[in-house]
């Protein structure tokens, strides 16, 4: 467990003092939001409609701006061979780095939603469930993308190979998360919701074991 | 099980494929010729789509294909994951890009029997539509993470462990698109190949469907033939090289 925290403390403080890590994510997340209504036009009405949809695409693009480095910087240094050989396994060093790469990239976009809601001109009612869901949500991203980054690392500018891998297997987080928000004036938002929240748990619970697989068969043998 | 033990030898397989080969193509171009005559000619039109009906024989066992293909190659890839075995990882390898043709194919003839159908070449109320077009680019990560990696081993090992991770995921995605999909629904809309299909088609429908089964055998089996030569050429010339 110790070594756990002082992996996490460690990728933590990577990303807040090298490259800027959270504000990075956010700052995509707020552009990439901001662009929609100079595609789709100033109508406040049509923004409203598709702001869930919107903020849902932007957050999971941004959560894979960081990704490739996840595995990739460890491996370059030579610091993932250090942590193959540490007492802590590789499957509790890939949920470390999870972790981290939630708390410095997915919370930050929690925290952002509700102002480019407010952007977007999200109806009042659904701002609860566009954070709840993004709450819910953003650690699958973060764990699936986990898997891809560790398939990915030892490819040079692997980025978009990675981007290639992930975004569809997200598609059922993008589906429910955006249906939670839009879904907010009927039924269905409730079954988004819990629907998104047993795809995240499962994707957190088993993407370690993945991660851990794609990490071990690229350092050493 | 036996078979299949003694076939992981490579050059047995070699020789059991070379015997195999000839069959399997026999096999496809029988069965697809007497399916393509019996489906377009012998079958009536639909009394409501018409003549357009007959996409049916060419789309719907290209779909099946594309998912038993992911099926086939997932298996593969478990067995050279744990088994640690070669010749899995080129099955799984010369399988991706037929499954990705089949579900190509599978979305081409979709959206053109969309057309006369629905008005459009696309229509995103068809939940079956849509989980291909997911897989197909499923498909293309696996193909594009095989070639991204230069060491066979690790390339195969890798993308191993992405097929079984798509196999875990693509009945999620399948279930998250017929979710929305319900939500979504347009007022009226014929789904592919409905739920109630005259036996006058079956027949003719399920002669395709083995009939594209054979034409992957052999298409399968010929790519892992051409791709275990590619290798042993390679570790020849890597042997004269050192």
């Amino acid at each position: 467990m110790k070594a756990f925290t002082a992996l996490l403390s460690r990728d933590m403080r990577l990303a807040f003092r090298a490259g800027g890590g959270a504000s990075l994510a956010a700052a995509f997340f707020a552009l990439v939001s901001a662009l929609v209504p100079f595609g789709v036009g100033a109508d406040l009405a049509l923004l409203g409609r598709i702001a869930g949809g919107v903020l849902w695409v932007s957050a999971a693009l941004a959560a894979l701006l960081s990704l490739d480095r996840l595995f990739q910087a460890d491996f370059e240094d030579g610091s993932l061979d250090v942590l193959a050989l540490s007492p802590l396994s590789l499957e509790a060093a890939s949920a470390a780095k999870i972790l981290a790469h939630w708390i410095t990239t997915g919370l930050p976009l929690v925290v952002l939603s509700p102002v480019l809601g407010l952007l977007l001109n999200l109806p009042p009612p659904a701002f609860g469930a566009l954070v709840g869901s993004l709450l819910i949500g953003t650690p699958a991203l973060s764990a699936v993308g986990a898997i891809g980054a560790a398939l990915t690392l030892s490819i040079r500018r692997g980025g978009l190979i990675l981007a290639l891998i992930v975004l569809p297997l997200i598609t059922p987080a993008l589906i429910f998360g955006a249906g939670a928000v839009s879904g907010v004036f009927d039924e269905t938002g409730r079954g988004a919701f819990l629907f998104l929240a047993a795809f995240s748990v499962a994707a957190v619970a088993l993407s370690p074991f993945a991660s851990a697989a794609g990490v071990r068969l690229n350092v050493g043998g | 099980m036996v078979m299949i033990t003694a076939l992981a030898n490579p050059k047995r397989f070699l020789d059991f494929s070379r015997t195999v080969l000839p069959w399997t193509c026999a096999a496809a171009v029988i069965l697809l010729g007497v399916g393509l005559y019996w489906s377009l000619f012998a079958t009536p039109p639909d009394y409501q789509q018409g003549q357009s009906v007959k996409i049916m024989f060419v789309h719907v066992p290209a779909a099946w294909m594309g998912i038993f293909i992911y099926g086939v190659m997932a298996g593969a890839s478990l067995v050279g994951l744990v088994f640690r075995h070669p010749l899995a990882d080129v099955a799984a390898k010369s399988a991706a890009p037929l499954g990705a043709a089949f579900t190509a194919l599978a979305l081409l003839t979709g959206s053109l029997w969309g057309r006369p159908m629905w008005g459009t070449y696309w229509q995103w109320g068809d939940a079956r539509l849509v989980s291909e077009l997911i897989l197909l680019f499923i498909y293309l990560g696996y193909i594009a993470l095989w070639n991204a990696i230069d060491d066979p081993v690790r390339a195969a090992r890798a993308a191993a462990v992405l097929a079984l991770v798509g196999a875990a995921d693509v009945p999620v995605i399948h279930f998250s698109v017929d979710w929305w999909n319900t939500l979504h629904q347009p007022a009226s809309i014929l789904r592919l190949g409905g739920p109630t299909i005259d036996k006058s088609f079956l027949t003719p429908l399920l002669i395709m469907i083995v009939g594209y089964t054979f034409l992957f055998l052999w298409l399968w089996l010929l790519r892992m033939q051409t791709e275990i030569l590619e290798r042993r050429a390679r570790s020849l010339m890597m042997a004269r090289g050192a």
